[in-house]
């Protein structure tokens, strides 16, 4: 069922088009991520799904009902937000049962829906403190409670682990996965870090100045971008763009290819280069290629036991197979 | 990079600031001496006059030749109520001024601000002719209302400011999760603007009852504050130093006490909310 529709939505800030008219839908129970660089629009995009922003022209359709002129807090979506939001005057008990007394709940219901969060969330300890004397991880966690006690249609996340240190980041987004599967309830991810859209999501929108790009599946986008914005942004480290020559060999304006189809040989190949800086991860290498035929330095993924010497000379065979090719306006080549 | 504090620095410091503290509290020690005086050793020099004998003679004579009560109740009545006015303006004002600003909301503050910088001379004629036609010369509700507007637009700009420190996050939060506007203003905004709403209202209340320009023209008899009362103590017979001073000690001793007390909120309000 779709659950969440965009007709034809725009928005403006005065003479700025922040988001030209797009059509959007989300499935019931999607894990959908929006990402992009900064400035993309992707959080207006979801401020406007949220009613926290008036939409300028279009509709937003939820549950198949037209909610555009409905206030925030009749669209029955729970938010997270990017600095937590907490109410610094409350305890985390009445934080989180916050949303329940606005929707009328009896004192018992809110206590055992507080209690049935906390307990998930592991925060029991902490229901009596105040949002003040919480870590970082501690407050998200109170966020997220707040979001699931009322059981809202569907969840919107505004970078909500932007605020936290790399470790906690990939736990929490563990966390927020698991969730996702246990209560299989939509959620709406905002975020510019294409590792988490690739790790958490459905599906990925891909946004640029406020323009859908594309949208599919993370392997989807990875496997077939459907232009070089997406093919360039997708994807750690980048896909390597050739441009010139080597392009025009394969009947196109650009080509290009991901770190790990381009194999290396000490004697033979098809691109000659020399090792700049190679990145050790352990499990990969990176190393960063010079090769005088390109402009730029081509990155290319080797097992981790492989140990070339800066400076040396090798040469680089591109997999035909994973060859991307893009037109003159950067769109894909059949 | 640490600045440097050395013990010798720190001391410096301290007396200086104590100097600078004695100076500027030094007019209000006197005055609290010269009232324990007699009328003669009031105006002795200042050795004669710290050398002669204490006397409650002065309070004692004030007491009886005016109503300090009335006075004090004119007082506060009349700082209590314009506060109260003026919040119940501001708020309103701030709020929208904060949460949802135009592209004028810059320029409404700074004219706002900018009328206290009109010499109040410069509009007592008019003013003092409406309050005439309006029959509230001499009213203690037309000085709530005069002292209201005068401080209107401090009340203002503190407002915005101690507003403008709260995350309007806290307040889209607040939508999400199912608050409609009263609630929004009832159990989130409010309990969070508190502390910056009673330094407002503190620091009003000083200035009101301090306020000697317009009660001293507004008023003659029926609703003259404590200023009108001091400053009765200074004119027709001459100075009478000791009881003038007995007086301004009567006048000063609640809010002194009340500022005392207060200090911690006070200094947050005059920084504007700059200061966390």
């Amino acid at each position: 069922m779709k659950q969440i529709q965009l007709k034809q939505v725009s928005k403006r800030f005065g003479d700025v088009e922040v988001i030209p008219p797009l059509d959007l839908e989300i499935e019931d129970g999607e894990f959908v991520v929006f990402v992009g660089p900064s400035g993309c629009g992707k959080s207006t995009l979801l401020r406007l799904i949220a009613g926290l922003e008036d939409v300028t022209s279009g509709a937003v359709i939820i549950n198949g009902e037209d909610a555009t002129g409905i206030p925030p807090a009749r669209r029955s979506l729970a938010m997270v937000f990017q600095s937590y939001a907490l109410y610094p005057h409350m305890s985390v008990r009445k934080n989180i049962a916050f949303p329940l007394r606005m929707a009328g709940f009896d004192k018992a219901e809110q206590n055992r829906r507080v209690e049935d969060a906390a307990h998930v969330l592991n925060l029991t300890e902490y229901l009596d403190r105040r949002p003040g004397q919480l870590s970082g991880g501690q407050r998200q966690r109170v966020a997220i409670g707040r979001a699931i006690v009322r059981e809202p249609t569907a969840f919107l996340f505004d970078e909500p682990l932007s605020n936290l240190d790399a470790a906690l980041r990939v736990g929490m987004r563990l966390e927020i996965s698991e969730l996702h599967k246990r209560l299989a309830t939509t959620m709406i991810y905002v975020t510019h870090d294409q590792v988490e859209a690739m790790t958490m999501a459905d599906k990925i929108v891909v946004l640029q100045r406020g323009v859908i790009e594309q949208i599919g599946s993370p392997l989807e986008l990875y496997r077939n971008p459907q232009n070089i914005f997406v093919a360039g942004f997708i994807g750690s480290p980048r896909m390597n763009l050739l441009e010139g020559n080597v392009a025009a060999s394969h009947k196109a304006h650009t080509i290009g290819i991901r770190p790990e189809h381009i194999s290396i040989s000490t004697d033979s190949g098809d691109w000659e280069g020399v090792v700049g800086v190679t990145e050790h991860l352990g499990s990969d290498t990176f190393f960063h290629v010079n090769c005088p035929a390109f402009a730029n330095p081509l990155t290319v993924r080797a097992g981790g036991d492989v140990d070339l010497s800066y400076g040396s000379r090798i040469f680089l065979t591109p997999d035909k197979a994973h060859l991307h090719r893009f037109d003159d306006k950067g769109l894909r080549l059949t | 990079m640490a600045r440097e504090t050395g013990t010798r620095q720190k001391l410096i410091t301290s007396i200086i600031a104590w100097l600078v503290a004695i100076v500027i509290f030094f007019p209000i020690l006197w005055i609290i001496v010269l009232s324990f005086k007699s009328e003669g050793d009031a105006i002795s020099t200042p050795l004669g006059v710290l050398t002669s004998a204490w006397t409650l003679e002065s309070y004692a004579v004030v007491q009886e030749r005016s109503d300090y009560l009335k006075h004090f109740f004119n007082s506060v009545i009349v700082a209590l109520g314009s506060t109260l006015l003026g919040i119940l303006v501001a708020v309103p004002a701030a709020w929208s001024m904060a949460f949802v600003p135009s592209k004028r909301t810059r320029g409404i503050l700074m004219w706002m601000l900018s009328t206290k910088m009109l010499p109040a001379v410069g509009v007592l004629y008019p003013i003092y002719l409406l309050f005439i036609q309006f029959g509230i010369l001499d009213s203690r509700i037309g000085l709530v209302i005069v002292l209201m507007l005068i401080n209107l637009p401090i009340i203002v700009w503190m407002l915005y400011t101690y507003f403008r420190e709260i995350p309007a996050e806290i307040l889209e939060a607040a939508r999400m999760d199912g608050a409609g506007m009263r609630a929004e203003l009832l159990y989130v905004l409010t309990p969070m603007a508190i502390p910056g709403i009673a330094s407002t209202m503190l620091l009003n209340v000083i200035l009101a009852w301090n306020e000697a320009f317009w009660t001293l023209n507004l008023t003659a008899a029926k609703a003259a504050p404590l200023t009108a009362f001091i400053a009765s103590y200074s004119s027709p017979e001459g100075l009478f130093y000791a009881k003038l001073s007995a007086a301004s000690v009567m006048a000063i001793a609640p809010i002194l006490v009340m500022g005392w007390f207060s200090q911690k909120q006070l200094v947050r309000g005059l920084t504007f909310g700059a200061v966390k």
